[in-house]
């Protein structure tokens, strides 16, 4: 009950019903003859190749690399657990896991709270609201290489845009990107602007399908308004918070291009994060054997999160 | 949204004056950190391009350039010879969205209006996909682009290796299947009657009306592929190739910083642009996607 927070949409109520007038119905069943379902598939035929290649057989593809060694020219061997093995010997894989962690924690905070904070604000304004959509998504529509080398210049400890803000509103300057203890959030930073535009689009929907009169119920029961934010806003939207929450974590665990064009990794390892290092062990060492089984790891942790939002979504549908 | 919907705050709290003082400022404050938030950065990759290269490199740095050299981007244009790399991300994008409508919008018919027995089971297979984080799989796509099984064939340098794997999107295919479902199969029905094909029945009776999610479909596919930077990366090492994501990052080193700054400015103004004229469709294609469940 509390799940319906968010309107199905109406394609489909709308949708006519699948059952019509029974009689041609059962005739046109008994007709479709073997031609049809060959015409049905010859439409399919084009996706079910690419999908077959590029999608369903690499997913069983990565299970099979993650225990084999791959060599183009001799052929793969089956190695066991040898490329586990040496995943846990690599001093690496721990902080990977550790950065990844502590980006994705950091990045929910932000992420999270950032956006849904805007919705509700930019949700009571009556003026300017497409100026304000328009900013909050334009972020999203720059190539995520242009935004993180754009940023890479303002973090500039010398020159650059913020610490010269910073100069200007009294505080202290920071090393950013430089610094091993603020290079993680530095990240995060670059990657909520860029992408807040999506979520607090989202949420921003969810909140106008609030039926005004819980409020207005909440309002005769004496709710004040942080009150009426507790238990009217956040209940009813709580079905797309969670849903944004378990794919805001699935995507920001995976995350590597800022990483990867603005540290490198570094310093001192502070920004190797568990996609950085898949790809350094496929396309800097051809340890292609090892990157399938660290993402082998990686899939397996977030497919719990991709179980949930399954559960999650389906528990909101009934 | 009409200004009477109700929200949060109560409305006739607008109505007093405190109220009305504590909107104002609130609007007022919020349109301020917004424009600064959100523009700043861009006025500062914009102006900052037009700066001479001492005047980039001085700290503390200045907020409008002291001499204007708007010469900077045609400069940074030539030099950078940015023609040939917007010629490949159009490419890329371009063939990107073509092929994906060409796999995607007879996959979704089919498994809308043909419905072929097993159906449901591919759609299913499909979906799961979804569940798939893409970037977890690198390296088995990467392999197979390599070596193609049943074609032998290697992709590697070739635009195909950017625009097949994309087709395989559950997601649009999902979205397409949806919209498509709407249309009565009386209408379908009524064409076959008149002797039209399964061909002309798609091109005649279900694209028209499918025309608005065609088009959010079409600017999801190519606003993903001009923003496209890992893939690209792996799969197109020849630097004559490369899309301007992947050209930029590889060059950010050795480039004097004005003209960088000039080519990182350029390589978003068709995103921006086709954000400000197709606001709307974006913004829905972005609804759809929020409520797939």
């Amino acid at each position: 009950m509390a799940m319906t927070g968010i309107k199905t949409p109406p394609r489909h109520a709308a949708a006519p019903p699948k059952a019509r007038t029974p009689r041609p119905r059962t005739t046109t069943r008994r007709r479709r003859n073997l031609r049809e379902h060959l015409t049905a598939y010859g439409f399919l035929c084009a996706a079910l190749v690419v999908f077959a290649l590029f999608s369903w057989w690499p997913i069983v593809r990565n299970t099979l690399l993650g225990f084999q060694q791959v060599n183009f020219a001799t052929g793969s061997t089956w190695v066991g657990l040898a490329n586990f093995q040496k995943l846990l010997d690599d001093p690496l894989f721990l902080t990977a896991w550790k950065n990844t962690g502590l980006f994705t924690l950091y990045a929910l905070v932000l992420g999270f709270a950032v956006p849904f904070l805007t919705a509700v604000l930019l949700n009571e304004f009556r003026h300017a609201r497409a100026y304000f959509r328009i900013l909050v998504y334009l972020p999203v529509m720059l190539p995520p290489v242009v935004v993180a080398l754009m940023w890479k210049w303002f973090y500039d400890p010398g020159p650059g845009l913020f610490n010269e803000i910073l100069r200007g509103l009294g505080l202290p300057t920071s090393n950013w990107l430089d610094s091993s203890a603020t290079s993680l959030i530095s990240l995060v930073i670059v990657s909520t602007w860029a992408n807040m535009g999506t979520t607090t689009l989202i949420y921003l929907a969810a909140l106008q399908t609030i039926p005004g009169e819980l409020y207005e119920a909440a309002e005769l029961d004496g709710a004040g308004l942080w009150q009426r934010l507790r238990h009217v806003t956040v209940p009813q939207t709580r079905f797309v918070l969670l849903v944004l929450l378990l794919l805001q974590i699935v995507a920001t665990m995976q995350v590597f291009t800022e990483p990867y064009v603005m540290t490198g990794g570094g310093p001192e390892d502070s920004t190797v994060t568990v996609m950085f290092l898949v790809y350094r062990y496929a396309f800097v060492y051809n340890d292609f054997g090892t990157a399938s089984a660290l993402s082998l790891l990686l899939l397996l942790v977030l497919g719990v999160f991709s179980a949930l939002y399954l559960r999650v979504t389906r528990a909101g549908k009934e | 949204m009409s200004a009477s919907t109700r929200t949060l705050v109560r409305p006739a709290v607008l109505k007093t004056r405190k109220g009305r003082l504590v909107y104002w400022s609130t609007l007022t404050a919020a349109l301020l950190l917004f424009t600064v938030a959100f523009i700043v950065p861009l006025y500062w990759a914009a102006t900052g391009a037009m700066k001479s290269p001492t005047e980039l490199a001085q700290n503390p740095p200045t907020y409008i350039p002291q001499t204007w050299h708007p010469e900077n981007y045609a400069k940074a244009w030539q030099e950078m010879d940015l023609a040939r790399y917007f010629l490949n991300t159009v490419v890329l994008a371009g063939g990107a969205w073509l092929v994906q409508l060409a796999v995607q919008v007879p996959a979704a018919y089919a498994l809308s209006k043909l419905r072929p027995r097993f159906g449901n089971v591919v759609l299913g297979l499909m979906l799961v996909t979804l569940m798939m984080p893409a970037t977890a799989l690198l390296v088995p796509v990467y392999l197979t682009v390599v070596d193609v099984p049943l074609f032998n064939r290697n992709l590697i340098n070739s635009p195909s290796a950017v625009w097949l794997p994309a087709a395989a999107n559950a997601f649009n295919i999902y979205i397409l299947k949806n919209f498509f479902d709407q249309i009565p199969d009386e209408l379908l029905d009524a064409a076959k009657m008149d002797g039209a094909g399964p061909v002309t029945t798609l091109w005649r009776v279900v694209l028209p009306p499918a025309r608005p999610i065609l088009a959010v479909v079409s600017i999801l596919s190519v606003v993903t592929a001009w923003k496209d930077f890992l893939w690209p990366l792996l799969v197109l090492p020849d630097p004559a190739q490369q899309p301007l994501s992947v050209f930029l990052q590889r060059v950010a080193q050795d480039t004097p910083l004005n003209s960088l700054v000039a080519g990182l400015v350029m390589a978003s103004l068709p995103l921006i642009a086709l954000f400000l004229v197709f606001q709307r469709q974006i913004i829905s294609g972005l609804a759809a996607g929020s409520l797939k469940g």
